[in-house]
């Protein structure tokens, strides 16, 4: 029996009056994962395209697959640097299951290091993944609306910033926070006006501060402190940052960070299939980019005697931190986002701007655009206020001018 | 001195902004953050006042109220006096009868503003966010030129925020809340997760 037939036969019990009728919303999920649903448009008044919401999704959650695998690969290949130089590994039930995979922590094998890191990022994945669909689900059930692969996106967003080090218990309580505070409360999918994933980050990092930021958390060795590029280009200046990695070093994504957002490449590679099958803003891209330069540049034209992250210039805040990640998948989020044209130019620049300000100008956070994001985010829907006022005052202007042949008449 | 004064301002649109880092002023906030029209009629509205009634303080505290502050007027005895227990009786004073004249000026001039506020003008003079403003001022020992930056940072702030969450509210009217949390529920959810964004100010050093 094909699973067409299977899902035909007991679609009649998830409907009004049969046995499982409050389920209906986990039916769904899965029937149209399988199958395109049959229910098209038919009037005039709207816009026909291949592409749907779950499309959209799918497009994203595959495009993080670059940086998702080589970030495995290079948790792995930092941990296991860490180890040959002496450091213990993390003891417990990942390691047994790396011995038992990969049998070394020698940091030479490609198949050890993917070993490690999968280790790592696997189990905050799937705790995501599961705890995260479980509040979708119950939300969908209980309020009647279907579950939404935005989910897809924001399970796997939301693991990939993580530090690869993250207890699990505090992963789950994150995507609790994200999914049902920054998401379900308003509505679901396209109601929240805050990018879920980075609610539920800002909630751990403002509320275990220990567990996700500072120099231990980076790196799977025991004892082990590896500082990110942007902290250790806070403490000591340029001069250290060149001599603990070389730019491609970080373009390339060989240093310590989240998972994720390590390697630039496997991110732009992403971009590259965000942009042409234009699921992500090229608006947004573009003005996130454009901010950050220019703010860089103000600030390294400014500069200081004290405090060494004004020296840092443009083509280095490109490529350290979570600045690539957060430009391509986070700030180009469509519900979160500014949704008129000119508005998405300035809600980019917006980001661009707060992130280096917040690298330069805030000790307490060396890692800026997580929070630039989410506060560009608020004064998202302010931008297309305005925009949308311009807008009608330029054409009432226009209404208003008596058309020329009047004029000569 | 013009970079000390940048730094205080922006420290008090962003860093200590009144609404979203020390929740001052929160009746009005919450209240009149439906519509983006009435939030900027209203935050131009407390830009104004705290412009004006920080630095009236300021000289209030300075020239009358201080210990010793009196001695300008040549009274025998005058810098022994000490009146700053006078303090809040006299800032509340002074923020009433600002208001009231405020609002005389919006009857007058800005009828279509002034129904728009309605209640809410009156009350700005139990506004939190504004007592509180000349209190800091008080506290932090700004001086004239300070508490001139100081009133209007603050009152910017609390413009920015309160516009940014009647955005963020006109876009909610599209979402669907549960029915427990409708109204004031929702808004202050928002509020706190605005807060979360502004948060990424806390600890900048200028």
């Amino acid at each position: 029996m094909g699973i067409r037939q299977f899902l035909d036969k007991i679609e009649p019990s998830f409907h009004k009056g049969g046995k499982y009728e409050r389920y209906y919303a986990l039916y769904e999920a899965v029937d149209t994962i399988f199958y395109s649903p049959a229910s098209v448009t038919r009037t005039t008044a709207h816009v026909r395209d291949g592409i749907d919401l779950k499309r959209i999704m799918i497009t994203v959650w595959l495009c993080t697959f670059p940086a998702m695998f080589f970030g495995m690969y290079n948790a792995g290949l930092q941990a296991n640097v860490a180890i040959a130089q002496g450091y213990g590994a993390i003891e417990g039930w990942r390691e047994t299951l790396v011995m038992a995979l990969a049998g070394s922590h020698d940091p030479n094998s490609i198949w050890a290091n993917f070993a490690l890191g999968a280790a790592c990022f696997l189990p905050i994945y799937l705790v995501t993944f599961v705890i995260g669909g479980f509040w979708e689900v119950l939300f969908a059930i209980k309020r009647g609306h279907e579950v939404n692969e935005g989910f897809f996106v924001t399970s796997v967003l939301f693991a990939l910033i993580l530090p690869p080090t993250i207890p699990l218990w505090q992963v789950a309580l994150g995507i609790t926070f994200g999914v049902v505070i920054g998401k379900e409360v308003f509505g679901g999918t396209g109601k929240n006006f805050l990018n879920p994933a980075l609610t539920g980050r800002a909630f751990l990092y403002f509320a275990y501060p220990a567990q996700i930021s500072g120099d231990a958390v980076w790196v799977a060795a025991d004892g082990y402190t590896g500082a990110t590029a942007l902290s250790t280009a806070q403490q000591g200046g340029m001069d250290q940052l060149h001599q603990q990695m070389s730019w491609s070093d970080a373009f390339f994504g060989f240093i310590p960070g989240s998972v994720g957002e390590t390697s630039t490449l496997m991110i732009l590679i992403g971009l590259a299939v965000l942009l042409f099958t234009r699921v992500a803003s090229w608006r947004i891209v573009l003005g996130v980019f454009v901010g950050m330069v220019a703010t860089s540049y103000l600030f390294n034209w400014a500069g200081s005697a004290t405090n060494p992250m004004f020296a840092m210039p443009w083509y280095w805040h490109f490529v350290v931190g979570g600045f690539a990640f957060g430009m391509v998948f986070m700030a180009t989020d469509p519900v979160s986002a500014s949704m008129t044209n000119t508005g998405k130019f300035i809600f980019g620049a917006l980001i661009g701007l707060m992130t280096i300000l917040i690298r330069v100008a805030n000790p307490a956070f060396p890692e800026g655009i997580m929070l630039a994001i989410l506060f560009s985010n608020l004064f998202a829907p302010l931008i297309d206020h305005f925009v949308i006022q311009a807008n009608i005052k330029r054409r009432q202007k226009r209404l208003a001018q008596p058309p020329v042949t009047e004029e000569t008449a | 001195m013009f970079e000390l004064y940048l730094s205080l301002f922006i420290k008090a649109v962003f860093v200590e902004n009144m609404a979203l880092a020390f929740f001052l002023g929160m009746c009005t906030f919450l209240a009149v953050s439906k519509k983006v029209q009435s939030a900027i009629g209203l935050g131009v509205a407390v830009v104004v006042v705290l412009t004006i009634t920080v630095p009236v303080n300021n000289l209030i505290l300075n020239y009358l109220l201080k210990g010793g502050a009196l001695t300008w007027t040549g009274i025998e005895g005058a810098e022994n006096i000490d009146l700053t227990f006078l303090g809040l009786l006299s800032y509340i004073g002074v923020i009433a009868a600002i208001v009231q004249i405020l609002e005389m000026v919006l009857d007058k001039f800005v009828p279509a503003l002034y129904n728009a506020l309605g209640v809410y003008l009156p009350l700005i003079t139990v506004n939190c966010a504004i007592m509180g403003a000349s209190l800091f001022m008080v506290q932090r020992d700004y001086a004239f030129g300070e508490s001139v930056i100081y009133g209007a940072g603050a009152g910017i702030g609390w413009a920015l925020a309160i516009t940014a969450l009647a955005g963020i509210r006109e876009r909610l009217k599209y979402s669907d809340v549960p029915a427990g949390l409708q109204g004031l529920g929702i808004t202050f959810l928002t509020v706190g997760l605005m807060s979360l964004g502004f948060m990424s100010f806390s600890g900048v050093q200028l």
